[in-house]
């Protein structure tokens, strides 16, 4: 059957720091920048899901965008106005970089999807200038 | 694995410079220019606002959550393209394109040789030049580098 890939945007918005407890306040200021700043700042991110399978012959679709709409939402729920370090479970022990987002947010949405669709990937954009993409691959 | 530090991203990042060019092959007659290059062959150039998407592949660092540092790649990427390119006349002024026709292809090409070594353990893993709203050029080196374009 041929296959298909198709890709849905979705946007939120979150705030984040990128802060290690462990290192003194010069060592994050160095590596980090301004994004160590005390109180956060945020984005309006922009993200991508890429799901690839069979084209369904009666539907004529990969997925059905209802289902992959409801899916990534319900994951975007627990990010949506929050404070990505303070307000969500995945960043108590790790920095929420572009990076790490793109992989946390890869992981809950293949969890969530319905059989016989594939995630084939993910692209996060935090700003225009600068996106980051996950396909699971290690 | 969920919530994992470790996988394989790719990061990119947009800079922008402004040249202009002329698409002109000395290796081919004035009426041979103008059918091949048409416009774009105007004997005094014209420019472009040239946006350069230069991503990176690597693992996330467990501890900075990060896979490249972008103070290192900004700083990478002004001195080796921007500085070179940006407000000036590629065919003229930078000595990349003297035996070479600016075409958005040899551009892209030739930023990964400019870039490929000067990025650390080999983590380019893709360019794409836009040259309007309309046209991009994209370019993730040869095979035999044992690069996939994705």
């Amino acid at each position: 059957m041929t296959e298909a890939s198709l890709t849905k945007s979705f946007e939120f918005s979150s705030s984040h720091r990128y802060y290690l407890p462990e290192w003194s306040e010069a060592e994050n200021l160095r590596v980090f920048g301004k994004c160590a700043s005390t109180n956060g700042h945020g984005h309006n991110y922009l993200l991508e899901v890429t799901v690839r399978g069979p084209v369904d012959p009666i539907t004529g679709m990969v997925i059905n965008l209802v289902d992959i709409k409801a899916v990534v939402e319900g994951v975007l729920d627990e990010f949506e106005h929050k404070h990505l370090n303070e307000d969500t479970a995945y960043f108590k022990e790790r920095i929420p970089t572009t990076e790490n987002l793109a992989v946390t947010l890869f992981e809950l949405v293949q969890a969530r999807l319905p059989d016989g669709a594939r995630l084939a990937g993910v692209r996060l954009h935090e700003d225009e200038d600068l996106y980051v993409e996950h396909d699971g691959g290690s | 694995m969920m919530g994992s530090p470790h996988g394989r991203v790719y990061l990119s990042r947009r800079y922008r410079f402004a040249a202009s060019h002329r698409l002109f092959s000395s290796m081919l007659s004035e009426a041979e220019n103008q059918a091949v290059f048409g416009k774009c062959a105007n004997a005094n150039g014209h420019g472009h606002n040239y946006q350069l998407f230069v991503t990176v592949a690597g693992e996330v660092d467990p501890k900075t959550g990060m896979c490249f540092d972008l103070g290192l790649l900004d700083a990478i990427v002004q001195q080796q393209v921007v500085e070179r390119y940006d407000h000036k006349h590629l065919n003229l002024d930078v000595e990349d394109y003297l035996e070479m026709v600016p075409t958005g292809e040899n551009i892209v090409r030739q930023v990964w040789s400019l870039l490929r070594d000067a990025i650390p353990d080999r983590k380019l893993h893709r360019l794409r030049l836009v040259e309007t709203r309309d046209n991009s050029f994209e370019y993730a080196g040869e095979k035999e580098e044992g690069r996939a374009v994705p």
